[in-house]
């Protein structure tokens, strides 16, 4: 049996309350965007309804350590497809035991979220470290990235609380979604880019003057803070991957 | 700005810098308050990595490189034939802001060559740190180096404001020190480092009785050994350090290894490799000590003053410590667990956890994370095989040798790992 949901949070959590109505023996989860019918196996498309969701949420909150509750969210947006089944049969297997099963860590469904949740906040923090902000004409402290993971409801409170005096945007490429910060408030929005010259970055024009200035310094201090006698390229690559190279100010040419 | 200028003291007084290898921007709570700009990371931010493969979490930079001293192993001495530039305050409050504001840095490490005098010197040091909190609403991490020799009053002063205060040993034993800065002595150090931890301690006392005691220090101190400019040995080097952890609370020791700067007979030549190894190996040691429970006497003692080349430092002392295995993974200690080779602190912490749920197997463990083929020499669990012979140390040694070749025969200084 398989049970198909819409791939949103609540409907993941829909998921685990209509297993425990219907009483299913062996379910499997899938969500419906990587979903193909198989000519012979049986499935439900499960349909999310908040109440339902609230339910499930509540009731692991009673039974997981907050530290827990967190594993389980980041392993959500991890957006991996494997992910959203082991999150199902992590849930089952917790109302189906006594308070405390989450240290297992000999089950199978507790290793994999943990991993999951290792590999988000690593991309978490990652974010927290690599992202360079541009200051624009408009006086907004910009930048677009494209995380692995969607981090972005993870990271925007570090940020908040950080640069509580600045204006900022940070815009996930990918999936089409950013933070605006207000000096207020945090705020979803999307941007078209379809009007502007360069969707990675803001067109360079509307950038602040002293920009240029201020990243060409950063780049001057980067080459200098490194002795050349110790140059270690593999461990360099090992903490700064390539792939994150293309937000480093300091990895730009000039 | 002037920016062209701007752009040569920057590169002059970071280069000068950067032999200063502390990067932590760990261990501070300093919130934003009144929505100024930053606050600190409780275990800190690496923003990028030199090419050398060190974290950069703050800029660093001196104030100025001009010094009235003349330590043989510092570029910014007097006798040096260097391009010399300072800095005005308004200046290094500029830079930090701005690098802050783009996510560039955590913060700021100040240090300083000496001009004039101590007190002038520190005088300097504490207005910017002044400057950037009560003006600039500033609330990032401050690491700010102590000069020796400069007052009490301005150091308690500056401890108001600084996130982490430092003050290096430079060399590991006082004869070391005395050899390449005769004018100077570790009792330089001793004393501002002690002066620093007991207002700590007394602001802490402070805290338990009034409501609003202002931070001070709060990502405690630091100090920095540079290794291989001198004689000592490994256990020379661990010995001073323990010494200092113990005396002084200090929240981390660095170990710099030497980069040789001129020619002198007292100390390695130009174009000597650092040794990057042997820095590693006293950061494994450093480790063990800090977060594995080992006290610095089983590792390094008098016959074994120094530490292995071609393994680390926990697998040396469990190969010579052969009685205490193999370990039950199932019963032992989380104390004794920590001690077997191939399994770190987030492993052992999971096993005892989920040991309470039943005996753990081989594949279990492989999937927590322990390193199974170096622990396997050094355990039982459910499944383990039937041993019939019990090894050596110097066998088990071999077969982790041939095991991992490529990651222990190819370690020369330019791969390394902690664990
Ligand atoms: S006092 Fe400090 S800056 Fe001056 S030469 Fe000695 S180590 Fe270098």
């Amino acid at each position: 049996m398989t049970y198909i949901f819409d791939g949103s949070f609540p409907g993941l959590l829909t998921a685990v309350f209509e297993h425990f109505e219907r009483k299913a023996a062996k379910v499997k989860l899938k969500a419906a965007t990587v979903f193909q019918p198989e000519a012979f196996s049986e499935h439900l498309y499960v349909i999310t309804d908040s109440e339902k969701a609230d339910r499930v949420w509540t009731g692991l909150q009673k039974k997981i350590k907050r530290d827990w509750i967190r594993k389980f969210y980041c392993s959500y947006l991890s957006e991996i497809a494997e992910a959203y089944d082991h999150l199902f049969q992590f849930a089952i297997y917790i109302f189906q035991n006594e308070a405390g099963a989450e240290s297992n860590y000999g089950n199978d469904h507790v290793i994999a979220l943990s991993k999951y949740a290792k590999s988000v906040e690593r991309e978490k923090h990652r974010m927290e470290a690599f992202i360079r902000f541009q200051h624009t004409a408009d006086g907004i402290f910009y930048t677009g990235v494209d995380p692995d993971f969607n981090v972005l409801p993870l990271i925007s409170n570090h940020f908040k609380n950080r640069y509580a005096d600045q204006q900022w945007i940070i815009y996930d490429l990918k999936r089409k979604y950013g933070l605006h910060y207000n000096l207020d408030t945090v705020e979803e929005i999307t941007i078209d880019f379809s009007k502007g010259t360069n969707s990675k970055n803001p067109d360079p024009i509307l950038l602040d003057g002293k920009e240029e200035l201020y990243s060409v310094l950063w780049k001057d201090y980067f080459k200098s803070a490194n002795i050349v006698a110790r140059k270690n390229t593999k461990l360099h690559i090992r903490h700064v991957p390539k792939r994150y190279w293309k937000y480093l100010t300091e990895k730009q040419l000039s | 700005m002037q920016f062209d200028r701007i752009r040569e003291k920057l590169n002059i007084l970071a280069d000068a810098a950067k032999y200063d290898v502390s990067c932590s921007s760990s261990g501070s709570t300093r919130k934003n308050e009144g929505k100024g700009l930053g606050n600190s990371h409780t275990s800190g931010i690496c923003h990028t990595y030199t090419e050398d493969g060190r974290c950069v979490s703050l800029l660093k930079i001196l104030l100025t490189n001009h010094c009235i001293y003349d330590c043989l192993f510092c570029v910014s001495r007097k006798s040096n034939d260097v391009k010399r530039a300072a800095f005005s305050v308004d200046e290094v409050v500029e830079l930090t802001m701005n690098f802050y504001r783009r996510n560039y840095i955590e913060g700021l490490f100040l240090s300083s060559g000496i001009f004039k005098n101590a007190d002038f010197t520190m005088e300097r040091l504490l207005l910017v740190c002044k400057k950037l909190r009560l003006e600039q609403n500033y609330n990032g991490y401050i690491h700010l180096k102590t000069i020796p020799g400069a007052s009490d009053e301005l150091i308690k002063e500056a401890g108001l404001y600084a996130d982490r205060m430092s003050i290096n040993l430079e060399m590991p034993t006082e004869a070391g020190l005395k050899l390449l800065a005769p004018e100077k002595s570790h009792n330089d150090v001793i004393k501002p480092l002690s002066f620093v931890q007991q207002n700590i301690k007394q602001f802490a006392a402070d805290k338990k009785l009034i409501k609003h005691v202002p931070k001070f220090v709060p990502a405690g101190q630091s100090t920095q050994m540079v290794i291989g400019a001198t004689p000592e040995s490994d256990k020379d080097i661990m010995y001073t350090a323990n010494t200092f952890y113990k005396n002084f609370s200090l929240k981390r020791v660095y170990y710099s290894g030497y980069v040789p700067i001129s020619n002198d007979s007292r100390m390695p030549v130009l174009g000597t490799q650092p040794p990057l190894l042997r820095e590693n190996r006293l950061y494994q040691t450093d480790w063990l000590m800090r977060f594995y429970g080992f006290k610095v006497q089983e590792i390094l003692n008098d016959a074994n003053p120094n530490l292995d080349v071609d393994i680390d430092p926990k697998l040396s002392w469990a190969i010579r410590n052969m009685q205490h295995f193999p370990i039950d993974i199932n019963k032992a200690d989380y104390k004794m667990i920590l001690r077997i080779p191939g399994i770190g602190v987030m492993s052992a912490q999971k096993i005892v956890q989920a040991r309470k749920f039943g005996k753990l197997r081989i594949d279990q463990l492989k999937k927590i994370g322990v390193a199974y083929n170096r622990a396997k020499h050094f355990i039982t669990c459910a499944d383990s095989p039937y041993q019939l012979k019990d090894y050596q140390g110097t066998q088990i040694k071999a077969f982790i040798l041939a095991d991992s070749q490529s990651k222990y025969i190819k370690t020369d200084s330019n791969q390394l790992i902690l664990f």
